[in-house]
């Protein structure tokens, strides 16, 4: 079962770095849309630095987005899910499987990215440790979300924008606690650890609702 | 390993395919299933693996133990599940690890089936051909006693298909079963064969369409 766990991990982590992966491009995304906003808004620094955890949130938000809507696609269309229903392990540790490999692509590379980016918005050191801390503890939320509307929508083809408009309004709560926890490690009446705790608390839900969901599609799509 | 398919019927978007099809497999057991386009070959294979729900009837089988069906089959179909980025050495060792069962080593079961120069090209570069004959690998990766074929031949070359009739028939002589799906001659003398055309519903049935639509 471990076996079977880590054939999927390494397998989708190896597409990931060949040609046609998705490896790098959500930090490239992310990159572009943390360096528009400041030209879209103009070189006022307070401002940017004001809403500088906000733009990382939406932008990690959206680039999480990426490569998504080919997380089970790709298995569906090569047959690559009919070889997965004939292993002995359950097809829930399979989706924790994949999803892993494409947190640990997407959202992993952000998370470590953020506090970089964080410089073309003008973040104080504080606010960049604390953006880059709450991405680490939140984007696994968004990457499980994400895979359950992945596997909804693996059988249609062009799935990717129905997709994000089912995903999206389900990754507010971990966008309003990301930002809110950022917001607070730089001063307020609420300290860090309360909304970091509940970000902890909704990526742990998801992980488990996550999984579930997207194994339940799966089948279901059978 | 016994399998029992017991009056299976099929429906595929409101129209009955099939119906009160019936089969006994026992170790050593070739079928082959023909019929025309469209007959439903492919939807009988895919109720065998498990991929499809039929619309009555029951598939059991006997002597597997505590494993489910489709833990005990080999799909080799149209889709062939490999990925095109990875090398055939990667794609047969994550089966390997994926199925268990671990027989033989990818490597040496490329080159069984004529491809030992190709172990380390992306799939993606191979031809038609080639690619099937890697699906076909999978069989000699993991043992596992049933195989469902759908047009095994296909893309296949007049020593490939030879080959292929072989490897089938040390698997049956092996005590495996054998299903297949074809229209063409697979080289197995002592098959079963099994039309599925007798099969179809007499006449459609002019309500089953509407209550789908109800």
């Amino acid at each position: 079962m471990t076996r079977a766990f880590l054939a999927v991990l390494a397998r989708d982590l190896r597409l990931a770095g060949r040609i046609g992966g998705s490896g790098a491009l959500g930090l490239v995304f992310f990159l572009m849309i943390v360096v528009m906003v400041p030209f879209a808004l103009g070189p006022d620094l307070n401002l940017l630095s004001r809403i500088g955890p906000a733009i990382l949130w939406l932008a990690a938000v959206l680039a999480t987005l990426i490569g998504l809507d080919r997380l089970f696609q790709a298995d569906e269309e090569d047959g690559s899910l009919d070889l997965i229903a004939g292993t002995p392990a359950p097809l829930e540790l399979v989706v924790v499987a994949k999803v892993v490999a494409h947190w640990l692509t997407t959202g992993l590379p952000l998370a470590l990215a953020a506090p970089v980016f964080g410089l073309l918005v003008a973040l104080t050191p504080t606010a960049m440790a604390a953006t880059s801390l709450t991405l680490l503890v939140g984007t696994p939320a968004l990457t499980f979300i994400g895979a359950a509307g992945a596997a909804l929508t693996a059988s249609i083809r062009r799935g990717g924008l129905i997709l994000a408009v089912v995903v999206l309004p389900l990754m507010i709560p971990t966008l309003i606690f990301g930002v809110s926890a950022t917001e607070a490690a730089g001063g307020g009446t609420v300290p860090f650890a309360t909304p970091l705790m509940i970000l902890a608390a909704l990526s742990l839900v998801a992980a488990v609702t996550g999984t579930l969901a997207a194994a339940a599609a799966l089948r279901w799509g059978e | 390993m016994r399998l029992i398919a017991e009056t299976l019927a099929c429906r595929r978007s409101g129209r009955r395919i099939f119906s009160g099809l019936s089969f006994t497999l026992a170790d050593g057991d070739a079928l082959v299933v023909t019929g025309r386009n469209g007959a439903g070959k492919s939807s009988l294979l895919a109720i065998l693996a498990g991929r499809l729900r039929p619309e009555s009837g029951r598939l059991r089988a006997e002597g597997i133990g505590e494993r489910t069906i489709p833990e005990t089959l080999h799909v080799v179909g149209h889709r062939d599940g490999l990925k095109g980025a990875l090398t055939a050495q990667e794609n047969l060792a994550f089966a390997r690890d994926l199925l268990g069962d671990a027989a033989m080593a990818p490597r040496e079961a490329l080159a069984r089936l004529g491809l030992a120069h190709a172990a380390g090209l992306p799939v993606g570069y191979l031809s038609a051909g080639q690619r099937r004959r890697v699906a076909l690998a999978r069989l000699l990766v993991c043992r596992r006693p049933l195989w469902l074929l759908d047009e095994p031949t296909a893309a296949l070359d007049a020593a490939s298909q030879a080959m292929l009739a072989g490897l089938m028939r040390e698997h049956l002589a092996a005590g495996g079963l054998v299903v297949a799906a074809t229209h063409q001659a697979l080289g197995l003398d002592d098959a079963r064969r099994l039309s599925i055309e007798a099969y179809r519903p007499a006449r459609p049935s002019p309500d089953a369409a509407a209550e789908d639509w109800a």
